[in-house]
């Protein structure tokens, strides 16, 4: 099943997956088919990399895993390298999931820019006294 | 240096690794020991990808590995040695090659024929008496799958009957 948008597969560890998965549909309200969550609990390298090539099917998806020195980025760079139209975006987080899911109909590598680029971005952190002192100005 | 960790997980090189034990160790070097890895180099390319930069990564086949042992024993890099499963550990063994090694069973996944004794481990019969004999020859072999938990020694975990 195709609509000619990309898919996404979330590949993570424990419970990762369908927790980032389900926030991205509760914040988002996508359809189901735009993304699914895959975890690797209770799923040896072979048994992973049968899952995540079945979800995979037809047409161009984009994995996304957790760690990328972890088994779910081996098994999701095994299948991009022996499967067209298949890319992999490792860190994932909800922000970047979240541009994901409404802009599916972007090619694939300008969509894999668009989002290590939005992953990125997003990442933000400051000291509580900084963020105090800020506050103090903006007040003044 | 003795090797810092000699492990057997069918994931090869994967997060528990890197990051449990490698950080955990300080380790320098990755050694995957896989006939069928280092006739494929596209899949030692992606072994690569998931290792830090300044951790070096070396594959060699078993029959390599038999001569590089002492080779990595001697080196005063602290290196992890991996193999996918028993078999390939139990081929490493003969001659006593692993005499006093310290034996990691770090996961071993379900597959028909093996039966759950660990949540990360899982053997067949002929499995457990290849590790008895891996054992015989005198290696030390443990399960643990992070260093934080208990080691489960290899009479625990295979009682005799």
């Amino acid at each position: 099943m195709s609509d000619g948008q990309i898919r996404g597969l979330v590949v993570a560890h424990g419970s990762v997956a369908p927790a980032l998965v389900a926030a991205v549909r509760q914040i988002s309200g996508c359809e189901e088919g735009a993304l699914q969550a895959i975890s690797n609990d209770g799923r040896g390298p072979d048994q992973l990399l049968e899952t995540v090539r079945e979800a995979a099917g037809e047409g161009p998806v984009l994995v996304f895993t957790d760690l990328s020195s972890g088994s779910c980025a081996f098994t999701a760079r095994k299948v991009a390298a022996q499967r067209p139209a298949t890319a992999v975006l490792s860190g994932v987080n909800l922000p970047l999931l979240l541009d994901f899911v409404f802009h599916r109909d972007l090619p694939l590598h300008p969509l894999v820019d668009r989002l290590v680029a939005k992953g990125r971005g997003e990442i933000n952190g400051a000291c509580i006294e900084e963020m105090v002192r800020a506050d103090r100005a903006l007040s003044r | 240096m003795p090797i810092a960790l000699f492990r057997v997980d069918e994931r090869l090189i994967h997060g528990q690794v890197v990051v449990g034990w490698g950080k955990h160790l300080g380790v320098d070097r990755i050694a995957v020991i896989d006939d069928e890895v280092v006739a494929s180099p596209w899949e030692r390319d992606l072994y690569c990808l998931g290792v830090p930069s300044e951790v070096g990564v070396v594959f060699a086949s078993v029959q390599d590995a038999r001569h590089e042992l002492a080779v990595w024993r001697a080196d005063p890099r602290r290196i992890i040695v991996l193999v996918r499963d028993v078999e390939t550990l139990a081929r490493l063994a003969q001659h006593q090659l692993l005499d006093h090694e310290e034996i990691n069973l770090g996961g071993i996944h379900f597959a028909p024929g093996r039966e759950r004794l660990l949540p990360y481990l899982f053997l067949s019969p002929e499995e457990c008496e290849r590790l008895r004999e891996v054992a015989r020859s005198g290696a030390v072999i443990t399960a643990r799958d992070l260093p934080g938990t208990r080691p489960v020694t290899l009479d625990d975990l295979l009682p005799e009957e």
